[in-house]
């Protein structure tokens, strides 16, 4: 009876989770496919927006895996005060806003930044971020730190031996070692970061310009806040759907999508270190840094200016986060508890998915019945916590299938009901996991600039929107103060959930 | 414990006093509601003989309002949506989300106007702003032919940008399509709105950008610069009839009906020249400095129901050739 109770409350909120992501993703879509105006084709404009989306994330993820490969060398053969540091500064970008790191790279590549003033001084023409440039330059700025943390994993998975067999043999290490790893490694790193950004939007928002670098997700809102063209928009997003599940599928036979591994601090002593190496990690360092450096300098002293809207955005941002938080772990915790591969593959879905076709999708839904500008956040809500899930599943998964291996048994003997099991047994032991996931999902969401965008007025308005707008209107110091604070809330609620899971039932 | 509940049912009382004053929500584009913008001083006015609040929401810009109020549909809280164009006003009537404005005014425009249901609040002759010491250009074959570099606005969510393709449409014809890809070079980026396209020329981003012939009285009243000029085509110049009406479903049809009228009395028109930087639509005075500004050779307007037709090619055209 216990048993069966169990097994209950194992597989209900389960599966309640799996249709629910199941309606967010091919309910949607669905809903979009509806109404697409096939018939109609596409225009010239549209495939150059596909060719554009298409190219630009292939050019992205080449750059930023070349680049990774001498960082990440440098990183697996020295030993140095601060290392530990710079792998930790490596894994900042994944919780970034992107507008942050947008106008960040403005500060240091824009008209009046730092590199164009350089340029100046030695009589070299301007060169302007806006465009298809500007684009791969922010999507590099977000992958590389990516690239080089894969490529790090990759290094570091050469056993030691392997290093002083080659030494004693006076082999050449790049062509017997480091290669072939590169060609073991290189494709996942390349398809992860070609994924990532097929589905770009906020950058191509603020660095496209114009219909040369427009991606298809600005193209789908585009034809909504534009042009209200909805069979348009639907059928773009049905070619965004195809797009990322043809690069997800090929990504899910080639690799694992695994981006936290731990080891990193396993060095070989290396012989064969070049001085290029620090010149690799000063450049990635400062490329890092720089822009946000320049944030702090530009945004804090307009912190005391900021208006009563921007700190309301913010506030609408952190119940945002809050909420889409609960349901992620609510959503990741059940999938977890059943556990199995149909589980995982759904926990996954939302990886192809793109924010904008959900959102697409749920306004068709809501649309004849609702204002959907009145449903602009719950609707965000939904989004961010979907988006959020595939990475709390993956710190989850595996913690709880560990607990149930090591604690199952005895949970049965005690016949421990299902929520006693719940919370005397698996709670306390997923604290570490479940915090960590938390932090991410806090970050994420108070971060995002995606689908809020589409129906959002003022009156709706999170804090990467407003400070969105306030570019746009060119008030740069206060989009800075905003800038300030919304990298403070995303960092900062990462740091808080993170360290509330110090102090876990096994880690003692 | 009866002066309590005195005091309870006063404050009720004034409570539900307070939240009986109407409150007027307008639809409009972003630079109008900013606060140097006409938004301000419009709403001081208006608010001084309504008894209301007078609320301005800004939506990007003109043309995405049209999009905007069609994504709400007829829930929306607009009572006014104000910053059309006459290359918009077709599509508009055509959602029916617009109800007749009944007002009768003395308009001044360089165009006759009867339409019952859009009622215009200002214009102006679409321009190339610049420097005054930018070699300039009076033809779109000149600028496209020069090393010039210009912003321009995305026609699809800015009335400015859509009005320049009705205005290489007007002034080439069949010719358009090859004078944009000729100017793709030119063009450093395409802003969503006005707000961004004119910030990045003020910024030095480019040699002109797209705006009104307007514009330099702002840098010679509000700054005292007489460096800005705009160019004149050949050709002539394509105007701007900006325009505004009332939401079908307004929940408040007395006090919209009053702001309509509002819109050409002296309250609302004379705010316009210094905050909007337009031409007013009656018969105001203008300010010093509008007698300093380029005058178009002539004035070109496709009629609203020409311009609906053309609009969707002209795009496409516009986005074919500028994504190549």
């Amino acid at each position: 009876m216990a048993r069966r109770a169990v097994a209950i409350i194992r597989s209900l909120p389960a599966w309640l989770t799996a249709a629910l992501v199941l309606a967010l993703t091919l309910g949607t879509l669905a809903a979009v496919a509806w109404r697409a105006e096939v018939g109609r084709g596409l225009s010239a404009g549209d495939w150059s927006a596909i060719r554009f989306t298409v190219l630009q994330a292939a050019a992205s993820a080449v750059v930023s895996v070349v680049l990774a490969i001498p960082v990440a060398r440098a990183l697996a053969r020295r030993q140095f005060r601060g290392r530990g540091a710079l792998v930790m500064l490596l894994g900042a970008p994944f919780i970034l806003p992107v507008i942050v790191a947008v106008l960040g790279l403005l500060a240091v590549f824009g008209r009046g930044g730092l590199l164009n003033v350089g340029l100046g001084a030695v009589g070299v023409a301007p060169v302007s971020i806006y465009g298809a440039g500007g684009v791969v330059l922010a999507h590099v700025f977000f992958n590389l730190p990516l690239a080089v943390r894969l490529i790090l994993q990759g290094w570091l998975s050469i056993p030691a031996e392997r290093f002083r067999l080659a030494a004693q043999l006076n082999a050449p290490l790049w062509r017997v070692l480091e290669l072939p790893m590169l060609a073991r490694h290189m494709p996942g790193a390349l398809l992860v970061v070609f994924l990532i950004c097929l589905t770009s939007f906020a950058v191509a928002l603020t660095l496209g310009g114009g219909p040369r670098a427009t991606t298809v997700e600005l193209a789908i809102w585009q034809a909504i806040r534009f042009d209200f063209d909805l069979g348009r928009a639907a059928l773009l997003a049905c070619v965004q759907f195809a797009l990322c599940a043809m690069a997800a599928l090929v990504a899910w036979h080639i690799t694992p999508l695994d981006g936290f591994g731990s080891g990193l601090d396993r060095t070989v002593a290396r012989w064969d270190q070049s001085r290029w190496d620090w010149v690799w990690l000063i450049l990635v360092t400062l490329f890092l840094v720089l822009p946000l450096a320049m944030i702090l300098w530009r945004g804090v002293p307009s912190l005391p200016d900021l208006g009563l809207d921007i700190y309301r955005a913010a506030g609408r941002s952190v119940l945002v986060a809050l909420a889409a938080t609960a349901l992620t772990l609510g959503a990741a915790l059940s999938l977890s508890l059943r556990g199995g591969l149909l589980v995982g593959m759904i926990g996954a879905l939302p990886l192809a998915a793109s924010a904008l076709v959900m959102g697409t999708g749920l306004f068709l839904m809501v649309f004849p019945f609702v204002n959907p500008v009145t449903v602009a956040l719950p609707v965000t809500v939904c989004v961010n916590a979907f988006m959020a899930l595939p990475f709390a599943l993956r710190l989850l998964s595996p913690t709880v299938a560990d607990i149930r291996a090591d604690y199952g048994r005895l949970a049965a003997n005690l016949a421990l009901g299902p929520w006693a099991t719940l919370r005397l047994i698996i709670l306390p032991r997923v604290r570490k996991s479940l915090s960590f996931a938390a932090g991410l999902t806090m970050a994420l969401s108070i971060g995002d600039l995606g689908v809020v965008a589409l129906f959002a007025t003022p009156a709706q308005e999170t804090l990467p929107l407003a400070m969105y707008r306030l570019m746009g209107a060119y008030r740069m110091d206060a989009a800075a103060g905003a800038a300030v604070l919304l990298l403070f809330l995303a960092l900062g609620a990462f740091w808080v959930c993170d360290s509330r899971g110090q102090g876990d039932a096994d880690a003692g | 414990m009866k002066t309590t509940l005195l005091s309870v049912g006063a404050i009720l009382c004034a409570s539900t006093a307070i939240a009986q004053t109407p409150t007027l929500n307008v639809l409009t584009y972003d630079s109008f509601t900013s606060e140097w913008g006409p938004g301000p001083a419009i709403e001081a006015a208006f608010e001084a003989e309504c008894a209301c609040d007078l609320v301005f929401t800004g939506a990007g810009d003109g043309a995405a309002l049209l999009a905007r109020l069609q994504l709400e549909g007829i829930r929306t809280d607009a009572d006014i949506v104000l910053g059309l164009d006459t290359n918009l006003t077709a599509a508009a009537r055509d959602t029916g989300l617009f109800a007749p404005h009944g007002v009768t005014a003395d308009l001044n425009l360089p165009v006759a106007w009867d339409d019952d249901t859009f009622l215009p609040f200002d214009w102006g002759y679409l321009a190339f702003v610049a420097e005054k010491d930018t070699p300039g250009v009076t033809s779109f074959r000149a600028l496209a032919d020069s090393d010039l570099k210009i912003v321009i606005q995305d026609p699809r969510s800015s009335t400015p940008g859509l009005g320049l393709l009705m205005w290489v449409h007007a002034a080439e014809g069949d010719g358009a399509a090859q004078i944009w890809a000729d100017l793709a070079d030119n063009i450093v980026t395409v802003t969503p709105g006005w707000t961004e396209a004119y910030n990045l020329f003020l910024e030095g981003e480019a040699d002109a950008v797209l705006s009104y012939t307007t514009s330099p009285a702002y840098h010679l009243i509000a700054e005292d610069d007489d460096s800005k000029t705009s160019w004149g085509f050949d050709v002539g110049n394509y105007l701007q009839v900006e325009v505004a009406a009332k939401v079908t479903g307004t929940d408040q049809p007395e006090l919209a009906d009053q702001f309509m009228a509002f819109i050409a009395q002296p309250g609302f028109q004379n705010v316009i020249p210094e905050t909007n930087w337009m031409y007013p639509a009656t018969e105001v005075s203008l300010p010093d400095g509008f007698d300093t500004l380029t005058v178009p050779s002539k004035g070109l307007l496709l009629s609203a129901q020409d311009a609906a037709d053309v609009r969707d090619a002209l795009v496409e055209t516009w986005r074919a050739a500028l994504s190549q």
